[in-house]
């Protein structure tokens, strides 16, 4: 399968995604510059982290007037599966292909550590290889990460199970001072209400191989490519959550 | 004419940048100053001549590109 990691001026993560799907995953992968009208028959579509455009005005809010994401608002309509990583997930709340909006971390400071997530919704394309449950210790490096959304959207995101990973203690258990940037209900993660399009402020890509420090990240990977394998835009998609 | 765009988190958006300078007067000895809200200004210069189509771009461009308004509302003064 083709991984197409779309690259903004300004993206910085887009060779580890790369690294990631080639290397460590055996996959295709091809590079989709922001000026691209075309996604290359890519499978997949990752938004990298970094700064898109600099993010002068807010984070990511330039970048969804770049023609390439005209391409990847169309592809995720029709189904297919979209992560947006760190700034990828500031590009997706701005593009309005996810709900709610990115405020500065409550620390004022850009935090970059290892955190601990938990596993809330095991089925969406990108963490249906994963257990309901499962803790996972991947890093953030942020200073825009506190998720906001109105209290009604919240509520919707939690009646319709789109919250895909919380920030939680090493134990899965949720408490304030495992929640590094505020955000609101410990959101780390969440998915539109299709489930194809999923945006998290931790990078997986950076959590691959044990030589980076751990290798929690790969069943980010590992998910998408299961989920694939078992063909593309069907309702299976919605029916992979059950672990095997 | 020139448009000012004045661009504020929602009052029900948690303003952490406004907390953290609210508490720095504070702690100079400011207790007359009950909070602090920071936002973002904008000076527009534009071709129009006319107020009205003068404060109809510059609102196209604060609802389309200044401000989120998922957190952020403004206020438009023209000149």
């Amino acid at each position: 399968m083709r991984f197409g990691i779309v690259v903004f001026p300004g993206s910085n993560c887009d060779e580890d995604a790369y690294h990631a799907a080639k290397d460590v995953f055996g996959q295709d992968a091809e590079y989709l510059w922001h000026k691209d009208t075309h996604l290359k028959r890519a499978d997949v579509v990752i938004l990298p982290g970094g700064f898109a455009h600099g993010d002068y005005l807010r984070t990511g809010a330039m970048a969804r007037f770049s023609p390439i994401m005209k391409e990847v608002a169309a592809f995720a309509e029709r189904g297919g599966p979209v992560l947006g990583i760190c700034n990828g997930f500031q590009i997706l709340l701005e593009a309005g292909l996810l709900p709610g909006a990115m405020l500065r971390n409550r620390s004022l400071k850009y935090q970059c550590e290892h955190v601990h997530l938990r596993v809330e919704q095991t089925d969406t394309p990108f963490t249906c290889a994963a257990r309901p449950g499962q803790v996972l210790r991947i890093p953030i490096g942020h200073g825009e990460g506190n998720y906001y959304a109105p209290p009604e959207t919240v509520a919707r995101l939690e009646a319709n199970r789109q919250i895909v990973l919380r920030y939680t203690d090493p134990q899965g258990r949720q408490d304030d001072a495992s929640n590094p940037n505020g955000s609101v209900h410990a959101i780390a993660s969440i998915c539109n209400e299709r489930r194809n399009v999923v945006g998290m402020m931790p990078h997986p890509e950076r959590a691959c191989e044990v030589l980076l420090g751990g290798v929690d990240g790969r069943v980010i990977f590992d998910s998408v490519i299961r989920a694939l394998a078992r063909g593309p835009e069907k309702p299976a998609l919605l029916e992979v959550g059950r672990p095997v | 004419m020139r448009a000012r765009v004045f661009v504020t988190l929602k009052p029900s958006v948690f303003d952490p940048q406004g907390k953290v300078i609210a508490d720095a007067l504070h702690s100079l000895g400011y207790d007359g100053v009950a909070d602090v809200r920071q936002g973002k200004y904008f000076e527009l210069d534009l071709a129009a001549t006319e107020t009205d189509a003068a404060k109809a771009l510059a609102a196209e461009v604060a609802d389309k590109v200044l401000a989120n308004p998922v957190i952020e509302s403004y206020r438009i003064e023209v000149d």
